[in-house]
């Protein structure tokens, strides 16, 4: 039980910590996260620059802000749109049962078959590179996990009694799907977005260090942390602030949700 | 008080959870079983009495502690044993049947060998002689043609073979002490009465004394000499079967006596006045879906079933699982869809998309078996008897909760349980939230399937009391369905009874009680033993003979 609380109390600090940087991002940042500065660039952690200024001279403090901000804003986009369209999907498919089921699996199956960061490649080469083709792109690639999930709760709640009860009451079916079943298979897709959280933000990282992410020069995790790469040998700093905000969150969105999990796991219930 | 003759000595045993010193499962229980004698040891459910005998060969979970007390077995104090001399004990001296006979068998080892395993264990036989044991027994435990299903695996046996099959696992060693946890409680009735003499019988002859754990009073009176009842924890009266029945000292087990379904009054019924629900030549197909290598198959559930309810009517449907009449009572409901045959309400055939569709559907209501997974575990009890009335439109807040607070009322619940969740109440609490849901929109018709099957004793005689009350107020029409013979005399006008999908009997009630007229009617009958009230108090019997209502040739 201590271990569990390890991971309430520092994965809650961890995003509360985050999330706090992303507000400030949006509100205010020390510099303008996008001003350059040719004669200040490639400064050191210093007073005037507490974690120092990139090849062009930008603060990196600031832009660690503002990119905070971004990730954090993609994430929650992204999510919220992968569990949206998870749920109506999944529902239908397990309550519908027959053709309308296999049709969304099909569908499901074949984006499932493909690496998300490939499907989100592809689909981003065709949306074209900004913060909402992003969202788009990880959305549709998160989706299916969420659409397999929620079919398989709902095709085992279709059959308990109350579903029944409900359609003798005359229930229209969307009554049933949005009163009855929704709610009661939400545990395990919240477990899930938990966890999707940290996959979002990580793949946005990596697609934003390809060059595929939001673009410059508006700041990401991961673009910085693709173009600190030449400067590794003369300006660590560049490389590791990006590096530990993404490490950071990522074990903060993990431990979190490993609290989380056990919270709702049916056999953790009621101790 | 010191009786070296006993077999077993349980003195002050107290069982708790482990690191919870207040909580108590079992207080002070002691009591002693001679060789070779039958005791019973009845309790509702959370009684503590499974724990009690499991805790006597040291089986109980891992979160039970013994707290306090002793166990004697021919004089030796049990937890003074080493694990091995205990697991010598058990099986050798001491044998255990437990409920489920489908996992208390090892489905991946076939029979011979399982039988072989405790022979292997606590015996020095060779191969040949532990054959012939192991045939010895399952012949007398009947299961035909023992030699040619020694390599058998326990899914080929039906439920009753594989509870004989854990009784001849049991008795093989002849055990000093057999302790049965409802060992046929999971089997139906007519099993049930098969496996029970059988295992009287086998114990007898062998001289081994049992202990027979159990929730039905009259099935264990039948067969013990003596009975212990047990509630909360506590052994509250011991004593000889007939003085306990004739005779009860303690309050608890007069209501359990009180509890004994017995048989309603008669009613009449216009033959003229029309039926409510009608049901002509229904049928039912399963089809289990075409395998690569297999072939779509169909199974009828239902082949043609004939049935009326008319109006303030209760019709029982009575018959062993696997007869199809879960599946009447939701082909009828229309939640299953019907493959032939038609379903009329009030003289107009009943069909989806029909005019009176929605009219048929919100005038037949159900009340489902299990009372944990028929209401919304979300949704408040308020919320629950509000949505049932989700088609009465024009009805105002202020009128749907006078409605609401009107039915709980009605069904013996107060207005303070409309705010609790599901999980906040009892077995018997929800099932009346269930029944109050069902009559709340005034329905003419409700189907009970086996709406009563999961409570406890007591709790059940007064859920049934309430249904039958609520019945003759409101005059709906009801179809109860249910594997309980007791509970349908009690109750129903008129009984269908079913096997195989069909109908092989229907009549009034008391003509299909006292003058059945299939073989398999009777045979259903004779599998209940009854408690009768007589002046003294109450006295056991059999309705018919075993033998003269020819079970066995009805099983075959």
């Amino acid at each position: 039980m201590s271990l569990g609380k390890t991971n309430k109390y520092l994965g809650g600090f961890l995003i509360a910590f985050f999330l706090t940087a992303a507000f400030l991002g949006w509100v205010w940042t020390p510099f303008d996260p996008l001003a350059v500065d040719l004669r200040s660039k490639l400064q050191a952690p210093g007073a005037v620059h507490p974690l120092g200024t990139d090849e062009y001279g930008r603060d990196v403090l600031s832009r660690l802000l503002a990119a905070a901000r971004t990730s954090v804003t993609i994430s929650i986009l992204t999510v919220s749109f992968a569990v949206f369209f998870g749920i109506i999907l999944g529902s239908v498919s397990g309550y519908a049962r027959g053709w309308v089921d296999r049709v969304v699996m099909l569908f499901t199956d074949t984006l499932l078959a493909f690496p998300s960061i490939l499907l989100a490649l592809a689909l981003l080469s065709i949306l074209g590179a900004n913060m909402y083709g992003v969202v788009l792109a990880l959305g549709f690639a998160y989706m299916p996990t969420v659409t397999r999930v929620v079919r398989g709760a709902v095709m085992s709640l279709r059959e308990q009694e109350f579903i029944e009860a409900s359609r003798l009451m005359g229930h229209p079916v969307l009554y049933t799907l949005r009163c009855h079943i929704v709610p009661n298979c939400l545990a395990p897709v919240i477990v899930i977005a938990t966890s999707m959280f940290g996959s979002v933000l990580l793949t946005e990282s990596a697609l934003s260090f390809l060059g595929l992410g939001v673009p410059p020069p508006a700041p990401t995790w991961g673009n910085m942390l693709a173009s600190a790469r030449p400067y590794m040998g003369q300006a660590a700093w560049l490389g590791i602030f990006p590096g530990l905000c993404i490490s950071m969150t990522l074990l903060g969105i993990n431990l979190l949700g490993d609290y989380i999990r056990d919270r709702f796991d049916p056999r953790m219930r009621g101790l | 008080m010191h009786d070296h003759s006993a077999l077993l000595r349980v003195k002050d045993l107290e069982l708790g959870i482990a690191g919870k010193p207040d909580s108590q499962i079992v207080r002070n229980a002691s009591f002693e079983i001679r060789p070779g004698e039958i005791v019973g040891l009845v309790g509702e459910s959370g009684s503590g009495k499974t724990m009690l005998g499991r805790s006597i060969i040291g089986l109980q979970p891992g979160a039970i502690v013994r707290q306090s007390g002793a166990v004697y077995f021919r004089g030796q104090e049990l937890s003074e044993m080493t694990g091995k001399e205990l697991r010598k004990l058990r099986g050798a001296d001491i044998g255990m049947v437990f409920q489920e006979p489908m996992t208390s068998l090892n489905p991946s080892m076939t029979i011979g060998r399982q039988l072989a395993e405790p022979l292997r264990v606590h015996t020095k036989l060779s191969v040949s002689e532990r054959r012939t044991k192991i045939i010895d027994i399952m012949n007398r435990v009947g299961i035909p043609s023992p030699e040619a299903r020694l390599n058998d695996y326990p899914h080929e046996f039906s439920g009753g073979m594989r509870q004989r099959i854990m009784l001849a696992a049991a008795m093989l060693l002849k055990p000093a002490l057999l302790i049965a946890d409802e060992p046929t409680t999971a089997l139906d009735a007519l099993v049930q009465r098969e496996v029970l003499e059988l295992m009287v019988e086998l114990t007898r002859d062998n001289g081994t004394a049992m202990i027979l754990i159990s929730h039905d009073l009259p099935m264990v009176a039948r067969y013990c000499e003596r009975v212990m009842v047990m509630r909360q924890g506590e052994i509250v009266e011991t004593g000889p079967t007939d003085r306990i029945l004739a005779n009860p000292m303690h309050e608890y087990t007069r209501n359990l006596l009180a509890a004994m379904p017995e048989r309603g009054p008669v009613r009449s019924f216009a033959d003229e006045s029309k039926p409510v629900v009608e049901v002509r030549d229904l049928k039912v197909d399963y089809v289990s879906r075409a395998g690569l290598f297999a072939r779509a198959a169909h199974k009828q559930a239902l082949s043609g079933v004939n049935l009326s309810v008319r109006r303030g009517e209760v019709v029982a449907v009575v018959g062993a699982s696997g007869s199809g009449k879960t599946t009447l009572g939701r082909a009828i409901a229309q939640l299953i869809p019907s493959s032939g045959g038609e379903i009329r309400f009030r003289d107009m055939p009943v069909e989806k998309g029909a005019e009176n569709w929605m009219d048929y559907r919100l005038n037949c209501q159900m009340i489902f078996q299990d009372p944990f997974g028929s209401l919304d575990p979300r949704f408040t009890i308020r919320r629950i008897l509000s949505e049932a009335l989700y088609h009465e439109r024009d009805l105002s807040d202020d009128a749907r909760e006078e409605r609401v607070r009107r039915a709980v009322r009605e069904v013996g619940l107060e207005d303070a349980h409309l705010d609790r969740l599901p999980h906040e109440m009892s077995g018997g609490q929800r099932q009346r939230v269930a029944i109050a849901r069902a009559i709340i929109s005034e329905p003419d018709f409700v189907i009970a399937d086996e709406a009563v099957s999961a409570l406890d004793v007591t709790v059940r005689a007064q859920v049934l009391r309430l249904l039958a009350d609520l019945q003759h107020r409101h005059g709906f029409s009801c179809l109860f369905i249910s594997h309980d013979l007791g509970v349908v005399e009690q109750l129903a006008d008129r009984v269908v009874v079913m096997r195989d999908g069909m109908i092989v009997e229907q009549g009034l009630r008391d003509r299909v009680f006292d003058a059945p007229q299939s073989d398999y009617t009777r045979a259903l009958l004779s599998a209940i033993p009854t408690l009768e009230r007589t002046e003294t108090g109450v006295e056991l019997s059999w309705r018919f003979d075993a033998q003269e209502a020819g079970t066995h040739g009805v099983m075959q």
